[in-house]
Parts: structure tokens; C-alpha cells; sequence
């Protein structure tokens, strides 16, 4: 899935500027634990999440996270969104909550690192 | 092509949390930039992260050094902090004694230890109460990899 699709599903904000609305995202993971996010072997490509400091960015960095979304309309700091557009990790806000954001995505068919849902 | 070592050293420090990730970025960094295989060197990132943010959460202060050996990485991550009595039990998943402000965060789920083992071959622990913590990590460079210097 791209992520001018995932911007339009989850009818969220792009927190920095200019980025490839063309990028491939091919997986996604949900995680309020740092921890979580990094004892995956194999992640996703896509993490959404309710955390919004800058761990968050360099969490993601280790593992090679490409995207971001905030969920419930959260932004972080402007150093934190510097961070992330100096790795290069795109940043979106959406108002939905963590289940219905996930839900959404699930339903167009993105999937987690498993690459199925069922 | 002669083998050489190469190592870096970097400084943590306690309780910043801004800065926290700066080091391993780096180390991430240098192996990306030595050809290593992504995800070899994701494991590697993670490692190092848990280190140096165990210094940034439990201890004052401390160092990473990072070391490029001909078959194996080395991290040596060493702080001046409490220290940690009973080694056996910080190493169970699930055990922290990280305090709200830490979970807030993201971090005190007690998996950053046994991360760390999981991430590497090697990983030694040893620690004096009331003085500091040395976290000794040795990874094996993967065989395949041919890096042209
Ligand atoms: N460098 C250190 N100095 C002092 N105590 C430490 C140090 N590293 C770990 N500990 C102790 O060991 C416990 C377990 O560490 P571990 O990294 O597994 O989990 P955590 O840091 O609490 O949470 P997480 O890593 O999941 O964010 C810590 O809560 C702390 O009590
Ligand atoms: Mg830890």
C-alpha cells in the first residue's frame, strides 16, 4: 500500500514536507511500548502509535520503521518532527484511535509483519 | 587488503532523554556505511539502543565503545550508576524497576536485557552495587559478507 492511500484512509495530516507519497508500505504495527517495537524480529513498516516524544523517532530509526502515525490527533514537539525529517521517517497525524486507525488499514488489506490477518 | 580495527567511543548521559539514541544512531550509521547487511545491522542498532538507553535510564553516566574485529562486533557499554544486584533477576523479562516517569515513556517493560541477549552471541554482565554496570556484547559479523575497503 502506498502512502498516499494510508494518508486517505486514515484521513490524516502529513507532519512534514516535501515526502514520496509514493512510498511502498508493505506492513504495519501498533505499539505504545518502545520495547514492543524493538523485541520484533522483523517489525513493520508502518507504526502507529499514541506516544509522541522523541523516543519514538529513534526507536523507529533502529529498526527501520519508514513511516509514522500519530493516533486521537497527538503532534509531537517541532525538534521531535526535525528528528524524524533529518532520518528521513515520515510523520502523520490522524484523529481516529489506535483501533479504528488499525481497523481501517486492515480492511484495505495492509497487513502486520505475519503478512496475514487471519 | 590489510585487516584492521576499527573502534569509536562515545559518552551517554544519564536522564537525557533528548539525546538518548544519539550513539547507537551512530553505530547504525557506521555499519551502514560499511556495507553490512540491513538486517544484521538492525540487530546490532537494537543492542546497542537497549545499552545505552539502560544508561539513560538507570545509571549517571556512562561510555559505548564500538569495535569492528575482523569476525565479531564488540560493545562495551560501561556506566558509573547504582548497579544492579542480582544480575539473574534483571535479565527475566518482564522485571524493572524503572519508575513512571521511564514508562511514560515508552521503556520499563523489563525486555531490554534479554533484547540484548537475543541481538547478540555473546553478552556479559557484570556489575558493583553503588558504583556502576559494564555490559560486554559480542556479535558475530555474518559469514557471507564480503565488505570491499
Ligand atoms: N545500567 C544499569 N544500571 C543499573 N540498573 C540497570 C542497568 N541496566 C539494567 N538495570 C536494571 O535491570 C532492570 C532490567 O533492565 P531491562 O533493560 O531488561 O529493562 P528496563 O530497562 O527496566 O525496561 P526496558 O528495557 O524494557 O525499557 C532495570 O529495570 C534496572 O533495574
Ligand atoms: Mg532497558
Amino acid at each position: 500500500m502506498q502512502l498516499w492511500e494510508i494518508k486517505g484512509i486514515l484521513e490524516a495530516e502529513l507532519l512534514w514536507e516535501p515526502v514520496d507519497l509514493q512510498l511502498e508500505i508493505e506492513t504495519a504495527e501498533a505499539a505504545d511500548l518502545m520495547s514492543d517495537v524493538l523485541s520484533q524480529s522483523i517489525g513493520g513498516e508502518l507504526l502507529l502509535t499514541g506516544l509522541i516524544n522523541s523516543q519514538v523517532i529513534r526507536t523507529a530509526e533502529m529498526v527501520d520503521i519508514k513511516a509514522i502515525t500519530f493516533i486521537h490527533g497527538k503532534r509531537p514537539d517541532a525538534k521531535t518532527i526535525a528528528l524524524a525529517q533529518q532520518k528521513g521517517i515520515l510523520l502523520l497525524t490522524t484523529n481516529l484511535f489506535l483501533f479504528e486507525a488499525c481497523a481501517r488499514l486492515a480492511m484495505r488489506g495492509l497487513t502486520g509483519s505475519s503478512g496475514t490477518i487471519w | 587488503m590489510e585487516e584492521r580495527v576499527l573502534e569509536w567511543d562515545y559518552e551517554i548521559e544519564g536522564k537525557d532523554f533528548r539525546n538518548a539514541g544519539k550513539v547507537s544512531s551512530k553505530v547504525k550509521e557506521i555499519m551502514k556505511e560499511l556495507g553490512f547487511d540491513p538486517d544484521f545491522v538492525r540487530g546490532v542498532a537494537i543492542a546497542s539502543y537497549e545499552a545505552e538507553m539502560n544508561v539513560v535510564c538507570h545509571a549517571e553516566k556512562g561510555t559505548l565503545h564500538f569495535a569492528i574485529l575482523p569476525e565479531t562486533l564488540r560493545i562495551v557499554v560501561q556506566d558509573k550508576g547504582p548497579g544492579i544486584p542480582d544480575i539473574d533477576l534483571a535479565m527475566q523479562e518482564g522485571y524493572s524497576t524503572a519508575p513512571l516517569e521511564i514508562r511514560e515513556m515508552g521503556f520499563g517493560a523489563g525486555m531490554g536485557l534479554p533484547n540484548m541477549k537475543k541481538n547478540t552471541d555473546e553478552l556479559d554482565i557484570s556489575s558493583t552495587v553503588g558504583e556502576g554496570t559494564v555490559v560486554e556484547m559480542l556479535i558475530r559479523t555474518p559469514p557471507s559478507k564480503e565488505r570491499s575497503e
